[in-house]
């Protein structure tokens, strides 16, 4: 029988792997429901160690929303290391979900969310554990019903699905609330009659519905020179150029209203509460920004009930109010101090990741900061000099920073942390040693605003990763010998600096994790054979740099795609130019492929854009080619009070005076960070 | 302030949770059920929650204890209710009493374990509890994270017996004190399969029954009896 479980067969092994709880799933408001009462099975795979994949939000969105409905079953699950792996091999365990431990070759459909492409290996992991044929062209199976799951990608990732195209069925981009939904009523209609027609029959229904791209309805040709000459439809019926969901009015899907609750520890030990989805500053390097377009906030309103709601129902004692800039939500002023009013003497703490370097974000940090430690903040100017913080059109100027770290050091703060970039297009050493004279400045203005010498800053840079769907999607990577080499250079002048050199901390990993990544960002379906390669020759948890390993990925590049006329260079350090067909072009985020290109010249010309929440429409092209607007406030409303978890009758302060009593926040938890990426 | 001594019980699957599992858990718990919980002064103010020795990761356990400082008074039975409700199955809260009495952790000094052993031999476990029990001493070595600690299993243990349950099961129990470092379930098995040829195919499944005061005749005394009586002789105090 379907969907058993095959816990009796895993438990023995539990005690001979590392943190054995990551399998027993039971975590607060899981969900298990009996496998004989569904009509659609859905398994969602977030496709990376447990403690990663947990508190994903969008796999506990969808995994809520389609356990609401009384006939659908959710259920979750994660990659096993590689220790437990072996152990199921042995033992022919399959791949199992950590709710009911169910194979998730008995599901009927296979969700995998990809927010970054070093999972890529994780899913033909999955995939073979579950007894699923790693590519599709193997899952054609005659006659009605299906044989297998139809695997499903979806996440940023997915916005270039091309290099998995050969393993997954279907695509989903964009945002998935409905979109599951949308799915799961084709899937049950398709599956109370007879199923007609087989695992074909139902891809064939979903993409003609415009619910999902699926990769093997479209051929792509190659132009000799290794180009791409064509990606044509094969069949008429299916869209030309499958389009993302966006999702509107966020009101009215305030989920997870019940947050899961880890029992194992996971990387984010709070409450996520997205208060707005979508960003249109326009950096240039931001792939999310681009593809989660309009900007549609939540009400100041719904953010404080799901903040309340979200509180009683998991007993988080943190909460991060989440987006791509939070501090741009038209109302962070009336949310952060209702909610610091509110939580006050109950010792739940408020973070704010993301947001802009500017003064105002010192004071939303004080609030949620009230009466406690002052650690750390941090700020992400991204890119070492004017000019090029320009070119990637993030702008801030060296005074705006230096204005923004003395008021936090003024503020009782004592770190501060400066993210930037590495390797953004027309960037030179110059630019990246400018970082040490920011770095100089900021411990100088520290120094002077706080009158002692005891400032820290740290900074930490990433290398930058050309994505799709964004005007720097024709840009060529930098290599990451000039990336390793530009930031020793960095190193040995700031180390060199006798005034402030002990004071600036310096954070920084080898370039070469980010060219794969790069590889697989702008890749196209010949990418996927080296996948496959890596994987057979052990490829796993690539995100992870104790399993990571470029020689593996430069031999299968090297051994899969030498033949073909291309290469890791080809894909990864290539210029592109404006004529060539890019493998993601056939699909639809929105924006306009004419406005991104002059994005890109503006761009080289170090031209900056304005914000179109505030300035007039530039012509992105993604609200009238999605039907969408900006939904922003403000609604002039304020936070309702609510006597929160936590805060009892006889609450602590009037129980008890003094440190405990008048509730200090945690506050090296009160981040403020400018990353959006 | 008041406090509360809590026994829960960790069951099932859950047994696989490691101590600072627990911890986060019953923290989180305790915010779900709104129990007025006292926090520390200081710069990062912590639940007051004080923990007695953990049975570790993999072993399931009928007997742990904490004890909890409460910022405003609340009935233990409440407590005990709430909390149990806030909490996933398999942790699963057995009482809560006021503490009443001297410090739990001075009424504890011993555990009584279960294991049952599938697919072990009866009569092979026999030779071998007999064997450790005729021990004067006996040390094994555990692989820790801070390299290997060497404990001298036959000191800790007080008695053992073992029974069958089926043809394919057999069960010890045994009772060990309280050393330090701990000699945990896994360590008695290490000395048994030491001192006589023991096969064990699949992982014993641990179970702590009692934790408690170690008595002469080798029983335990439950911990939270002190102040349960404490509790009793107050109330009859109020009636009289």
């Amino acid at each position: 029988m379907s969907g058993q479980s095959l816990f009796p067969l895993l438990e023995p092994l539990l005690p001979r792997v590392r943190k054995p709880v990551q399998y027993v799933g039971g975590e607060g408001n899981a969900v298990v429901k009996p496998w004989g009462d569904a009509a659609v099975h859905w398994c969602l795979m977030y496709p990376d160690a447990y403690e990663v994949g947990l508190p994903n939000q969008g796999v506990q969105i969808l995994y809520e929303i389609l356990n609401e409905q009384p006939d659908v079953l959710a259920e979750r699950t994660y990659s096993v290391w590689p220790d437990l792996e072996a152990l199921m091999r042995e033992h022919r365990i399959p791949q199992f979900t950590v709710d009911g431990h169910r194979p998730v070759g008995d599901f009927d459909l296979f969700g995998v969310s990809f927010s970054t492409e070093l999972g890529y290996t994780n899913l033909l992991s999955a995939l073979d554990l579950a007894g699923i044929p790693l590519r599709t062209a193997d899952r054609a199976a005659p006659g009605d019903g299906l044989t297998w799951p139809v695997v499903i990608a979806g996440g940023h990732a997915a916005f270039n699905p091309e290099p998995i195209a050969d393993f997954v069925d279907a695509v989903v981009l964009g945002d998935g609330e409905q979109a599951v939904l949308l799915i799961t009523d084709i899937t049950r209609a398709w599956k109370a009659a007879g199923a007609p027609g087989g695992r074909t029959e139902l891809l064939h229904r979903l993409a003609r519905r415009k619910l999902v791209y699926v990769p093997e309805f479209y051929d792509v040709s190659y132009r000799p020179d290794g180009r791409i000459a064509a990606v044509t439809r094969n069949r008429d019926d299916v869209p030309e150029r499958p389009a993302k969901h966006t999702l509107t009015d966020l009101d009215s899907w305030p989920y997870p209203k019940t947050p899961l609750v880890p029992l194992a520890e996971t990387v984010h030990e709070r409450l996520s509460v997205e208060i707005f989805r979508g960003c249109t500053r326009g950096c240039r390097f931001c792939q999310a920004g681009m593809i989660t377009r309009p900007v549609r906030e939540r009400s100041i309103t719904t953010v404080g009930e799901m903040v309340d709601a979200g509180l009683a129902a998991s007993g988080f004692s943190e909460v991060g109010l989440l987006s791509l800039s939070s501090a741009d939500h038209s109302e962070i002023g009336e949310i952060a101090k209702g909610l610091a009013d509110r939580y006050e003497g109950t010792n739940t703490a408020l973070s704010l990741p993301s947001t802009r370097v500017d003064a105002f974000n010192v004071t939303l940090a004080n609030e949620f900061s009230r009466n406690g430690r002052r650690s750390g903040l941090t700020f992400a100017p991204e890119g070492g000099s004017e000019r090029l913080r320009r070119v990637i059109n993030k702008t801030v100027s060296a005074e705006d920073l230096v204005r923004t770290v003395s008021t936090a050091y003024a503020n009782g703060w004592r770190q501060v942390k400066l993210y930037f970039m590495c390797g953004l297009p027309t960037e030179t050493d110059q630019d990246v040693l400018e970082i040490a004279d920011l770095a100089r400045e900021v411990i100088r203005a520290g120094r002077r605003a706080s009158g002692h010498r005891d400032i820290r800053c740290t900074v930490s840079i990433g290398g930058f990763v050309p994505k799709s769907h964004t005007p720097f999607q024709w840009a060529g990577q930098a290599s990451h010998e000039v990336t390793d080499q530009r930031l020793k250079l960095l190193r040995d002048t700031v180390r060199a600096d006798r005034e402030v050199g002990r004071a600036v901390g310096f954070r920084y990993h080898d370039g070469r994790p980010g060219i794969i990544e790069g590889l697989l960002a702008r890749g196209d379906r010949r990418v996927g054979r080296v996948i496959e390669r890596v994987w057979r020759d052990g490829g796993r948890f690539d995100g992870w740099s104790e399993y990571f390993s470029f020689a593996r990925w430069e031999a299968a590049c090297e051994a899969e795609l030498t033949g073909l006329g291309v290469s890791l260079d080809w894909f990864t350090t290539r210029e592109r130019d404006e004529r060539e067909i890019l493998p993601w072009d056939h699909l639809d985020a929105g924006l306009d492929r004419d406005w991104l290109w002059a994005d890109w010249q503006d761009a080289l010309r170090a031209t900056e854009l304005d914000d179109c929440r505030w300035t007039p429409c530039y012509d992105c092209g993604v609200c009238p080619t999605m039907g969408t607007e900006n939904q922003i406030g403000p609604t002039g409303r304020t936070l309702i009070p609510v006597i929160p978890v936590g805060r009892t009758d006889a609450s602590a302060a009037s129980a008890e005076p003094g440190p405990a009593g008048s509730s200090p926040v945690p506050s090296d938890l009160a981040r403020v960070s400018a990353s959006s990426t | 302030m008041a406090r509360v001594r809590v026994r829960f019980a960790k069951r099932g699957r859950l047994r696989f949770l490691s101590h600072r599992d627990i911890a986060r858990t019953f923290e989180r718990g305790l915010r779900r059920a709104r129990i007025p919980v006292a926090f520390s002064a200081g710069f990062s103010p912590h639940p007051r929650v004080s923990w007695v020795g953990a049975a570790p990761t993999g072993a399931a356990s009928e007997a742990e204890y904490f004890e909890v400082a409460l910022s405003a008074p609340m009935e233990p039975e409440q407590v005990r209710a709430e909390l149990d409700a806030a909490l996933p199955p398999g942790l699963d809260v057995l009482h809560c009493v006021a503490a009443d009495s001297p410090p739990l952790p001075d009424r504890i000094d011993a555990s009584r374990w279960r294991l049952r052993m599938p697919g072990a031999a009866i009569a092979d476990l026999d030779v071998a509890v007999a064997e450790l029990l005729g021990r004067e001493s006996l040390t094994v070595e555990r692989a820790t994270k801070d390299g290997r600690r060497r404990v001298d299993v036959r000191e800790a243990v007080v008695w053992a017996v073992c029974r069958a349950e089926n043809d394919t099961c057999a069960i010890l129990d045994v009772v060990v004190r309280h050393t330090t470092p701990a000699v945990r379930p896994d360590d008695v098995l290490t000395a048994l399969s030491a001192v006589a040829v023991l096969s064990v195919p699949v992982p014993p499944e641990p179970t702590r029954l009692e934790q408690g005061r170690l008595r002469e005749d080798g029983t335990l005394a439950d911990p939270l009896v002190p102040d349960r009586d404490e509790a009793a002789r107050l109330v009859g105090q109020l009636e009289a």
